[in-house]
């Protein structure tokens, strides 16, 4: 890859804002990912996290703001035209299609995501993204069968089937046991490895100053620091706000 | 995997060959009546399937598609002279038409919302219909004896009608099971399980959910049409029932929603199950009353109809049970 190629960015959000009713949800963010990074978003419960990946992949659209995907302006587009520019995503609270074996699943992402696969071809890459997340063996299983953490491989699986060049990550790690973290953790890393660039929502938060390039807080929807993972956690606003605890910022960091 | 090789299609299409193959060989008048009963049932629930059991969208307006283009049907071939099975396909494609654009409009609407929107369709056809002064307004329309004459007088063209609807509804069974073995039928299963879900994965809902109510509303325009001209005639009651809508409904449901032998099981039971009702003595009055049940029934104990339920519980029968 060229460095020029390595520097464009592959989102940029430029000055979201978005209200529900009297809610000011999100007020103002903007921040570029470079291709191949990947991005910790981070603030406490209600921070407006998630309705941003949902103004990213088209589920709302902004009052004022523009999303650009590398770029072209998606700003207002609909989820299924964004998912066909190759942009994916995960679900905080996981949305597997429960009827439908594990294999269907994931075969949906291939189908419908950046390449739009027939169904012989989405049936082999279904099959070897499942073996990337260690899922190979239920896959012919009721995607409801599973456990949580199971959904969440299922979920990370299907969004990787699209072949995207983005996927945001919503809380991939809540719910888990430590060894499913560690595991988790590996798996993002080397998703990463394959070139394709990580936005990323997370609670556990030594996995996720671990693995992020870069970190940007939340606060009422504000953006109120941005860095990497020593400055942020170094930031009397973000420990003010989110982390609480001086001496947590050094414990997070002493982990890495 | 080739869709081709599973026996449950060819259960299923055995099923329907054999039943038409029965009338036609004996060339038996009260067989061929309870047939052509039985495989419209068929051909009517299996064509619901394709949107409530592929899409999950409940939908009490089936039969106005069955109405309409069976309105428009009857009218070209006994008003018009064109023959049935221009006229029946002409029926279908109206109905189809139809349904494109109800479909824009309608498909916003989710859940309860859309069932309720699909009852008030019903009513608005029967409404219009009643005062569409070309097609008889209350009284109907009725064939003329001299339209027979093209097809060999009027127990020939009976014959043909029956043919005809066989023949239709071999194609709902292979339509429903192309779509169900299709990437359109797995984005429309998609939806029916988590449609948000669906549409951040590349679904294009709204284009899946219209398309799959077209294909779904083609064949009861068809059928209409062959149904109203076997009857010989056609007026505003007989089109629109909404119970029609319900029991068809309730086919899909006792069978199976979302498999393509499901209807076929659930139809013939239903019809089946209904003729005993409507002709025994103390039960004539109420098939009505035990439909509404058999639905309550099903919805409580056995959601996913007969094959839902066998294919869960017998993961063997998985490959057989399409």
């Amino acid at each position: 890859m060229s460095p020029s190629a390595s520097l464009r960015p592959c989102l940029q959000v430029q000055g979201v804002t978005k209200r529900f009713g009297g809610l000011q949800a999100l007020t103002n963010v903007t921040f570029d990912l470079p291709e191949g990074q990947i991005l910790g978003l981070i603030g406490p419960n209600g921070a407006g996290k998630t309705t941003l990946f949902n103004v990213i992949s088209g589920v709302y659209s902004p009052e004022r703001g523009r999303v650009i995907f590398r770029g072209q302006d998606i700003t207002g587009w609909k989820p299924y035209h964004v998912a066909r520019l190759g942009l994916a995503r995960t679900h905080q609270i996981v949305r597997a299609l429960n009827g439908l074996t594990v294999l269907q699943n994931v075969m949906t992402g291939a189908c419908f995501g950046r390449e739009s696969r027939p169904l012989s071809q989405a049936r082999d890459i279904a099959d070897e993204v499942l073996t990337f997340v260690r899922l190979a063996e239920r896959r012919d299983e009721l995607a409801a069968s599973l456990n949580v953490a199971q959904k969440k491989r299922l979920e990370l699986a299907r969004a990787l089937a699209a072949r995207p060049y983005l996927v945001l990550l919503d809380e991939v790690l809540a719910g888990l046991n430590p060894t499913e973290i560690a595991e988790m953790v590996e798996v993002v890393r080397q998703i990463r490895d394959q070139g394709v660039t990580i936005l990323i929502i997370e609670h556990v938060m030594h996995a996720l100053m671990n693995v992020s390039e870069r970190v940007i807080v939340l606060d009422y929807g504000e953006q109120i620091a941005e860095g990497t993972p020593e400055e942020v956690a170094n930031n009397p606003k973000v420990i003010g706000a989110y982390l609480g605890d001086p001496r947590l910022a050094e414990e997070l960091l002493s982990g890495k | 995997m080739n869709a081709w090789r599973q026996p449950g299609l060819w259960l299923t299409f055995l099923i329907v060959l054999a039943g038409g193959l029965g009338a036609l060989l004996t060339r038996n008048d009260t067989l061929r009546e309870t047939m052509f009963t039985t495989l419209m049932f068929v051909a009517l629930a299996s064509s619901l399937n394709i949107l409530l059991g592929y899409t999950g969208y409940v939908s009490f307006g089936h039969i106005v598609f069955f109405g309409l283009g069976g309105y428009t049907g009857f009218y070209l071939l006994s008003q018009r002279g064109w023959p049935v099975y221009m006229a029946a396909l002409a029926g279908g494609l109206l109905s189809a038409l139809l349904a494109g654009l109800l479909g824009l409009a309608i498909f916003r609407l989710r859940g309860a919302y859309f069932a309720l929107a699909t009852i008030g369709i019903n009513e608005a056809a029967r409404a219009f219909v009643n005062n569409f002064p070309p097609f008889g307004g209350p009284t109907g329309l009725f064939v003329n004896f001299a339209v027979y004459k093209q097809y060999g007088g009027a127990a020939q063209a009976l014959w043909i009608t029956f043919t005809l609807l066989w023949a239709s509804t071999l194609a709902v069974l292979l339509l429903s099971f192309l779509i169900k073995h299709s990437r359109f039928g797995l984005g429309l299963m998609a939806i029916r399980e988590d449609e948000d879900a669906a549409m951040v994965m590349g679904v294009k809902a709204p284009a899946a959910k219209t398309m799959a109510f077209v294909l779904s509303a083609f064949f009861p325009g068809v059928i209409g049409t062959l149904f109203f001209f076997k009857n010989g005639n056609v007026e505003p009651g007989d089109a629109f029932r909404l119970h029609m809508s319900i029991e068809t409904l309730v086919m899909v449901m006792l069978g199976g929603q979302g498999t393509v032998l499901g209807p076929v099981v659930g139809a013939v039971t239903y019809e089946r199950l209904r003729s005993y009702l409507l002709t025994s003595s103390f039960f004539k009055n109420l098939h009505l009353a035990f439909s509404g049940l058999a639905l309550l029934l099903i919805v409580l104990f056995v959601p996913a109809g007969v094959v839902g339920w066998l294919r869960t519980h017998f993961a063997r029968l998985r490959g057989v049970l399409e």
